[in-house]
């Protein structure tokens, strides 16, 4: 699974780092506790939060996050947008809250 | 190995680029992955305790082939009552640090379950130091 086939699946729009569209999705993290999710997120997981400022990015490259969900559909910040063009880590948004868009993540990812 | 770093109060959106650093030095020494996780978690959370709560301080690492030492030493309020900071859930974090996300009181824990030596010090009204070793094998 690709980060692309989240994209398609739940048309999810890709706000930046879309050379970072091919990186392979492992699993799924949703915490907008920061310290939670650099104890707890994984290598390749998708995060989905409602955290937009800078140190999502400084978490999802320290971690090596797949890419991260911005829910009900929440914008970054132009230097969290600047970070993630040069990472190649994808942000992606959508309409959709978290309980809906992680029912749906849960279903493609444990398909 | 020695790398420095300068940490500044309340520089949020700067917070992390020691263990960035610190990151990418250990994949070209070859590391074992494993290892650099655990590292760049507690790192991290030691960069953003600097920034969230002390005036700034530095971020001292030296590297050598069995191990990793880490102090972050801030100038600060310091802590009062080290084993309260040290209990999951507890946090002295300003609302506005709190609403980034932060202030959960999981840092110190983090540090805790990710490196093999910790060892915090700190005077009230001077500061807070911060020692961590990690060993690679």
């Amino acid at each position: 699974m690709k980060v692309q086939d989240l994209v398609d699946a739940l048309n999810l729009k890709v706000i930046s780092g879309a050379q970072g569209l091919d990186r392979e999705v492992d699993g799924c993290y949703v915490s907008d506790l920061l310290s939670d999710v650099m104890g707890n997120a994984d290598m390749n997981n998708v995060w989905v939060t409602l955290q937009t400022h800078k140190n999502v990015m400084a978490i999802a490259s320290l971690k090596e996050l797949a890419c991260v969900i911005f829910v009900k559909g929440l914008m970054a910040a132009e230097e969290v947008i600047e970070q993630s063009n040069e990472e190649g880590i994808p942000l992606l948004s959508t309409n959709m809250q978290t309980y809906e868009v992680v029912g749906k993540l849960y279903n493609i990812l444990n398909a | 190995m020695h790398l420095e770093y300068t940490v500044v109060e309340g520089d949020f959106v700067n917070a992390g680029i020691a263990s960035s650093s610190v990151k990418k030095t250990l994949k070209q020494l070859n590391v074992n992955p494993a290892v650099i996780k655990r590292v760049v978690v507690a790192l991290y959370e030691a960069e953003v305790n600097a920034i969230a709560h002390a005036y700034g301080g530095k971020v001292l690492v030296d590297i050598d082939p069995q191990k990793i030492c880490m102090t972050v030493a801030d100038k600060g309020p310091g802590i009062p009552d080290i084993a309260l900071a040290m209990q999951e859930g507890y946090s002295t974090a300003r609302p506005e640090v709190r609403d980034m996300g932060f202030g959960a009181g999981m840092g110190l824990p983090n540090m805790q379950k990710n490196v093999d030596r910790l060892n915090v010090t700190s005077e009230v009204n001077k500061g807070t130091t911060v020692e961590m070793e990690v060993y690679f094998q």
